[in-house]
């Protein structure tokens, strides 16, 4: 039985462009196709990767252009619709930062930062990434 | 003290922080003590076992290759690992196969091995308890 675990991700588009994801995101993915149990909490500055319609452009250098630039709201839907991963929003981070929740991709869940410790007590597993 | 299992997930590259520093003081500990430790190497920390990292001479310090003894973060992994066995512990180290093949580290010191999530996800269900040092 797998553990019930917690990724709390903090730092935000951190290689992004290189890596044509985020890579904790990416790594929660792949841990719940190996029979992981994950949810995830989007505090700080990657609250913003639940912002619905966003786009970073595709790094062209000379006649070499990027073909699968990131989207970070897309791969927060896919954990949240398909992948059956919980994805938390801290309500507070949102706000400091003007981020209105009808902007957000649908099916991810407020939290507030008073909230977080019952959270924690639900899960087995915390990792603060 | 009993012997535990732990699992400690690694990001950093080698020689840009001192997260590094802190997470083999870690592991020294806990393999002195015994205990069975789980590495998943993630991201940069992937070249942390390159079997082809190379020391080097310092001639601003004025030394030669062995007056400056250069510390390579493979032959911490490899004294790792013996520490851990003198002390009845073991040590399964894996490296990110993604993260190697792009960075081109794929040879590695004897003792770790290759692997995917799959192997973290099985330490993590395996393990006392798991500590991340993340990138930031």
């Amino acid at each position: 039985m797998a553990k019930k675990s917690l990724n709390i991700v903090e730092s935000a588009y951190r290689a992004v462009i290189e890596e044509q994801d985020d890579t904790i995101l990416w790594l929660v993915a792949a841990m719940q196709a190996a029979g992981g149990n994950h949810s995830v909490v989007l505090r700080g500055n990657a609250v913003n990767y639940a912002l619905a319609g966003q786009g970073a452009p595709a790094l062209t250098v000379g006649e070499w252009q990027q073909t699968q630039a990131p989207k970070m709201d897309r791969d927060v839907a896919d954990l949240a619709d398909n992948r059956n991963v919980a994805v938390y929003v801290v309500e507070e981070d949102l706000g400091e930062r003007g981020i209105a929740v009808d902007q957000l991709v649908p099916n991810v869940r407020l939290v507030s930062r008073r909230a977080l410790p019952q959270l924690f007590a639900e899960h087995e597993v915390i990792c603060h990434w | 003290m009993a012997k535990r299992t732990l699992t400690i997930a690694l990001m950093d590259a080698p020689y840009e922080s001192a997260n590094l520093t802190t997470a083999f003081r870690i592991l020294d500990v806990a393999a002195r003590r015994g205990h069975d430790i789980n590495v998943f190497a993630y991201e940069g920390a992937a070249a942390l076992a390159f079997a082809r990292q190379a020391a080097h001479p310092n001639p601003v310090h004025g030394k030669n290759l062995a007056e400056e003894n250069h510390p390579t973060t493979k032959d911490q992994v490899a004294a790792l690992l013996a520490e851990a066995a003198r002390n009845g512990g073991k040590v399964d180290w894996v490296n990110c196969g993604m993260c190697v093949d792009e960075r081109g580290v794929g040879e590695f010191v004897d003792g770790t091995r290759r692997g995917s999530p799959a192997d973290f996800q099985a330490f993590v269900d395996a393990s006392d308890n798991t500590l991340v040092i993340p990138t930031k």
